[in-house]
C-alpha cells in the first residue's frame, strides 16, 4: 500500500516542486553550510516568498488557463503609488487609497481581458503592452500630480495591523495574507466546479465553449485577479514601508513566471496545482534569499535558479508522462 | 410523421463567414424518434450546419425552430440546457484531464449546499467510468485517469458517451465513427438506435455509406452548402447515396476517369490528386 501511495504521489503536478525544494535545501546545507535552523526562522524568504506568492497565484492560474499575464511587472509599483498618492500625497481617508489601488488592479485586469478575448493577440504582447502603458501612466502621473518619482505615506494603525506591520519586527504580516490566499484558490480550482472550467480552458479552449463554460467571461475573471493580485502587494509594500516608487516590480515578472512553471504548471496550459505555485515560490525565495545563509558567493545565485528551473521542469515533465501512462493494474 | 411537430426545423438558414457563403438556403426537419443522415464532401458545410444547429455559430439569416417555435442560440449552454447534444468532429475531450472531470466540463455533479458546493469527484468518476464501459471499453476502470493516456477511439468513446449521457431530446454526431474500431462503431449504430427508440432525434454525420445506410431514416446530401436532395429510407439505392455523397460526381464516372488513365500510363494508377 506504501508503495502505491508513493506512486500516486509522483503523477501529482506539484511532485516537481516539492523534490526542487528538497534538492535546494540539500545543496545549500551540504555544500553552503548553511544552518537549517537559522534558515527555517529565517523572514527574509519567508516575505520574499509572500510578495512573490501572492501574485504567482493567479498568474498561475491564468497559465493554466492557458494566457499569459506580465503586466502585474508594472501593476505592483501601480499599486503603491495610488495609494501612496491617494492617501499619502492628498491625505484621503486610506480606504480610499485602497479602494483606489485594487480598482486600478482591476480596471487594467478588464483591459487585458478584454483584448484577450476579443482580439486574437496573443496575452504576452497584449499584457506587454499594458506593462508599458501602465509604467508610463504611473510616471507622468506621479510626475505630474506630486512633482515626485517617490512618495511617503503614513498609514493608520488599523490598516497596518491588516496589511502591513512586522510581526516580531521581522515577518510582514503578507504571509498570513498569502497562505489564506493560497487556501482560498486551493479551493477554487481543486475543489469547486469552476476548477474544472479553468483547466478545461487551457486544455482546449474551443471544446470547452462547444461544452457551455463562459470561456471569455472566466478569461476575463482570471485577467482581473491577477493584476488586482499584483496591485494588492504593491499596495501593502507601500503600507509597510511607509513609501512607494515609481520604479521597482519588473523583477517580479521573471520571478513569477519561474515559480510558477517550477511549482509544476504547464506553460502551454491545462495542467497545474495551487500546492505546486505554493512550493514553486518557496523554492525560489529559498534560493534568492537563503544565499545569504551559505557561504557561497550571492553572485551564483542566477546559475542555480537557472539550473533549478531546468532540473524543476525536467521533472515535472517527467511526472506528467507518469501521470499520462498510468492505468491501474487489473485487479486479479 | 409528417403531421408531427418537428422537433428542430432550419428554415432559409444561410450562413457565411465575412465574404465566404458556407451555407445558403437550408431547409431541413428533424423528427423525434428519427436519424438524419447529413451526407457530402468534405468541405461541403456539414460541420458548420450543425455548428449552427447547437449554439456555435448564429445563422446569418434565417430561422431556427424547436418544437414549431423560434428559438436563438446565443451559446451552446442554450441549446445544450434545450436538450441538444453535440459530440464534435475533433476535440470534445481533455488530454491532461482526468476522465470524471472530462466528462462532467461545464456541468459538473456538485454535493454540498449554497455557496459550499463543491465538485463531488467521486460521482463524476463513477458516471463516468459507468458510461464509457456501457460503451464496450471495459479497459477504463479509474476515472481518475487522465484522458490523454487513453487511445484515439477510447477518447472519441468517451466524447460520444458523454453526449449521449446529457442529451435529452437531440443528439447530434459529427463523424463519430471516424476514429473508432469494428465493434466500437457497431456499438454507435446501436446506440444511434437505441437513443431513436427512446424518441431522440439524432443527426449523424458520416462518410460511410455502410453506416449511413445502416441507421438512416432520413438523408440530407449537402453539395457546396446547399441541400442537393433529401429522401427518406428506401428511395434512393447504394449507388445513388454514394454518388451523392462524392459531390455529385458519379462513382462510374470516377471510375472510368481511372481506368482511361491507366489504359493510356501502361497500367499505372493515377497520381493523387494535387
Ligand atoms: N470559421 C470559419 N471561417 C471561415 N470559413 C469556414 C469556417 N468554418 C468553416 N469554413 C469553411 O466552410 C466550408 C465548410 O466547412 P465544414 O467544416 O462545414 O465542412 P464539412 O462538410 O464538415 O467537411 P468535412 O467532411 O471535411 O468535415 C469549408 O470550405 C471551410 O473552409
Ligand atoms: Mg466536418
Amino acid at each position: 500500500m506504501n508503495g502505491f501511495s508513493f506512486r500516486s504521489l509522483l503523477r501529482r503536478p506539484e511532485m516537481g516542486s516539492v523534490l526542487s525544494l528538497v534538492l535546494v535545501v540539500a545543496f545549500y546545507v551540504i555544500i553552503g553550510h548553511v544552518d537549517v535552523g537559522n534558515l527555517v526562522g529565517a523572514a527574509s524568504w519567508l516575505n520574499f516568498a509572500a510578495n512573490l506568492g501572492i501574485v504567482a497565484l493567479p498568474v498561475g492560474l491564468l497559465m493554466i488557463a492557458g494566457e499569459l499575464d506580465i503586466s502585474i511587472g508594472s501593476m505592483i509599483p501601480a499599486g503603491s503609488m495610488t495609494v501612496a498618492i491617494l492617501s499619502g500625497y492628498y491625505e484621503l481617508p486610506i480606504v480610499v487609497g485602497i479602494l483606489g489601488a485594487l480598482g486600478f488592479g482591476v480596471a487594467v485586469g478588464l483591459f487585458n481581458g478584454y483584448l484577450a478575448t476579443h482580439t486574437t493577440v496573443p496575452s504576452l504582447i497584449i499584457t506587454l503592452g499594458s506593462l508599458v502603458a501602465v509604467q508610463g501612466v504611473v510616471l507622468s502621473g506621479s510626475m505630474l500630480l506630486t512633482g515626485a518619482a517617490s512618495v511617503p505615506l503614513d498609514a493608520p494603525d488599523w490598516a497596518k495591523t491588516v496589511f502591513g506591520h512586522l510581526i516580531a519586527n521581522k515577518y510582514q504580516v503578507i504571509v498570513f495574507w498569502w497562505l489564506g490566499l493560497t487556501a482560498l484558490f486551493a479551493l477554487f480550482l481543486h475543489v469547486s466546479p469552476w476548477g474544472n472550467w479553468v483547466f478545461a480552458l487551457g486544455g482546449d479552449e474551443t471544446s470547452a465553449r462547444n461544452a457551455g463554460i463562459p470561456t471569455n467571461r472566466l478569461k476575463i475573471m482570471l485577467f482581473v485577479m491577477s493584476s488586482t493580485a499584483a496591485a494588492f502587494v504593491g499596495m501593502c509594500g507601500a503600507i509597510v514601508f511607509n513609501s512607494a516608487q515609481v520604479s521597482g516590480g519588473m523583477n517580479y515578472i521573471f520571478n513569477v513566471i519561474v515559480s510558477v512553471v517550477v511549482g509544476g504548471v504547464l506553460l502551454t496550459g491545462g495542467f497545474g496545482s495551487i500546492i505546486g505555485i505554493f512550493f514553486g515560490a518557496i523554492t525560489f525565495a529559498i534560493v534568492n534569499q537563503g544565499i545569504y545563509f551559505t557561504d557561497i558567493d550571492r553572485n551564483w545565485s542566477n546559475l542555480i535558479i537557472g539550473v533549478m528551473l531546468i532540473a524543476a521542469v525536467l521533472m515535472n515533465n517527467t511526472f506528467r508522462k507518469m501521470a499520462l501512462a498510468y492505468a491501474p493494474r487489473k485487479k486479479k | 410523421m409528417a403531421d408531427q411537430t418537428p422537433i428542430l426545423e432550419l428554415e432559409h438558414v444561410d450562413k457565411s463567414f465575412g465574404p465566404i457563403d458556407v451555407l445558403m438556403d437550408i431547409n431541413l426537419k428533424v423528427h423525434a424518434g428519427e436519424v438524419l443522415c447529413l451526407l457530402g464532401d468534405n468541405g461541403a458545410g456539414k460541420s458548420t450546419l450543425i455548428k449552427t444547429l447547437c449554439g456555435v455559430f448564429k445563422p446569418t439569416a434565417g430561422k431556427i425552430l424547436m418544437d414549431g417555435k423560434d428559438v436563438r442560440f446565443n451559446r451552446p449552454r442554450d441549446a445544450q440546457e434545450m436538450g441538444i447534444s453535440t459530440v464534435h468532429q475533433f476535440g470534445g475531450t481533455f488530454a491532461l484531464m482526468s476522465i470524471g472531470r472530462s466528462f462532467f466540463v461545464g456541468v459538473e455533479p456538485t454535493r454540498g449546499w449554497g455557496p459550499f458546493k463543491i465538485f463531488d469527484r467521486a460521482k463524476a468518476n463513477e458516471i463516468a467510468v459507468r458510461a464509457v464501459r456501457d460503451f464496450g471499453i471495459t479497459r477504463i476502470e479509474d476515472g481518475d485517469r487522465l484522458v490523454g493516456g487513453l487511445s484515439g477511439g477510447e477518447r472519441q468513446s468517451l466524447a460520444i458517451a458523454r453526449a449521449v449521457h446529457f442529451g435529452a431530446r437531440v443528439l447530434i454526431l459529427d463523424e463519430p465513427t471516424a476514429a473508432l474500431g469494428v465493434k466500437q462503431a457497431s456499438h454507435v449504430l446501436r446506440i444511434i438506435n437505441e437513443a431513436k427508440r427512446r424518441g431522440l432525434a439524432v443527426i449523424f454525420i458520416t462518410h460511410q455509406v455502410m453506416h449511413a445506410m445502416a441507421v438512416g431514416d432520413h438523408f440530407a446530401v449537402l453539395i457546396r452548402g446547399a441541400i442537393a436532395a433529401d429522401f427518406r429510407r428506401g428511395e434512393k439505392t447504394r449507388e445513388e447515396i454514394t454518388d451523392l455523397m462524392a459531390g455529385g460526381e458519379t462513382m462510374a464516372d470516377l471510375e472510368a476517369s481511372i481506368e482511361s488513365y491507366e489504359d493510356t500510363h501502361e497500367g499505372r494508377p493515377p497520381p493523387p490528386a494535387p
